[in-house]
């Protein structure tokens, strides 16, 4: 059989992995354990079938992206892969922008070819050597704008959106290709689905929500919005409800968690999570700072959900150099 | 056929580990040594550890469990009994015969003296 990787064709041996074939001839692919649990060796097939052995152990949304791991997968038919790490540059022109709180800018981009996504996903905004990803906060069947729209943290002298604050329309930006394992998979209608986001971090869990509508999804739908101050709240549950086209916006639970309050979101996340009764089928979706994700998911975690059911999104604020 | 295989393989030991996981951060004897750690890398790295206690692909070595180990400060035999308790309790859970929990249990505890550096 032949496996394609990066344009060059590799002799592939019935029963052989993935990562064995490449390592015979001389491809060093990134692996760890060779035992299908650390994920090292995640790689994407673009045309052929890795093999169900090969997607053992991954999150659904990373199956359904074509994701497979080198070191489990034994395919029996030809096999083309995309290379590890890929980026194709799109230009795009800023449309405009508004600022629905202090620290929130939202911005319309419009890139010259149409980019291909799943609402949750997130893709990087480059301009003069600075590059920073960005969560895509609406439907690809919604146009806002004729456009992309993003919900920008600022960040005192943030580069790009300190940049994007003083931007005027017309101003040309790179749009990186899609890419986040946060996105709504059909084929569980009736699951209890449970998005909790802080900060911009609802954007793209606003989005998930209204596409789950979509979709027809018939479970119940919790949205959690937190913030360290009630300023923070900066997307109202009116503008998210009157955004849902397709299917009752009515069906939305919409909670808040302000810190200053003294409410903490792992702990909410957990109380919306018993509410819902059986762990086993829940999905929830997690977006916002690194750190608080990580503690939403231990405690979901730990009140029973399978990490297989935990999609998230984490941000980390870029650290400046100079 | 080893354990591993019976009990499913690569996919089951995944759900087996968060059983696993799960019980070892309700243990406030256990819990300190993994607070600020990424739960999934943890998750794949217990894995890893079942995978071994269950004669799977052999994959995780004495020397890999020293050197993961070896920076942890206080690590007592009380320590690994716990964690060879707990993982004697998952099996349990997945309805594991008793003579397949005690030969796991045997390999878990083949690995102490890696564990506690000695």
């Amino acid at each position: 059989m032949l496996l394609t990787l990066g344009g060059h064709g590799y002799e592939l041996r019935a029963g052989e992995s993935v990562l064995e074939c490449l390592a015979r001839h001389g491809v060093g692919l990134p692996s760890t354990c060779r035992a299908g649990t650390c994920h090292t060796c995640l790689l994407r097939a673009e045309y052929g079938d890795p093999g169900e052995a090969g997607r053992g152990g991954l999150k659904p949304t990373l199956r359904a992206g074509g994701y497979f791991l080198a070191c489990l997968a034994r395919p029996v038919t030809d096999l083309t892969v995309a290379p590890p790490a890929g980026d194709v540059i799109t230009p795009a022109t800023l449309l405009g922008s508004e600022r629905p709180a202090p620290h929130v800018l939202v911005i319309w981009l419009r890139p010259l070819r149409p980019v291909g996504f799943r609402a949750g996903q997130h893709v990087t905004l480059s301009r003069d050597g600075v590059t920073r990803p960005y969560s895509i906060a609406n439907l690809p069947t919604e146009v806002p704008r004729d456009g992309l729209e993003f919900h920008v943290r600022l960040y005192p002298g943030g580069a790009m959106s300190g940049w994007l604050a003083a931007a005027a329309p017309g101003a040309r930006l790179g749009l990186g290709v899609p890419a986040g394992e946060c996105f709504y998979l059909p084929g569980r209608p009736a699951a209890p689905l449970l998005l909790a986001g802080t900060g911009t971090g609802l954007a793209p869990l606003a989005a998930i929500a209204r596409d789950a509508l979509a979709a027809g999804h018939c479970g119940p739908v919790t949205v959690l919005h937190g913030a360290a101050d009630p300023g923070g709240l900066y997307l109202a549950e009116g503008s998210v409800r009157s955004r849902v086209r397709d299917g009752d916006p009515a069906r939305i639970r919409w909670r808040t968690c302000v810190l200053s309050r003294g409410q903490d979101i792992a702990e909410e996340v957990s109380q919306e999570l018993a509410r819902l009764g059986d762990p086993a089928p829940v999905r929830a979706y997690l977006c916002g700072g690194a750190r608080t994700v990580a503690r939403m998911r231990r405690a979901l975690f730990m009140a029973g959900m399978s990490l297989q059911s935990i999609q998230a999104d984490e941000f980390v604020p870029a650290v400046i150099s100079g | 056929m080893s354990l591993f295989d019976r009990l499913g393989g690569a996919p089951a030991i995944i759900a087996a580990a968060e059983l696993f996981y799960r019980q070892v951060l309700a243990d406030p004897f256990l819990a300190p040594y993994f607070d600020d750690v990424d739960i999934d890398r943890q998750v794949a790295k217990q894995a890893a550890f079942l995978t071994m206690a269950l004669g799977g692909p052999d994959r995780y070595t004495g020397r890999d469990l020293r050197t993961a180990h070896a920076g942890l400060a206080g690590l007592t035999d009380e320590h690994v009994d716990r964690v060879i308790g707990h993982l004697a309790q998952t099996l349990r859970e997945l309805g594991v015969a008793e003579d397949d929990i005690a030969a796991a249990g045997a390999v878990a505890d083949g690995a102490r003296d890696d564990v506690l550096n000695r």
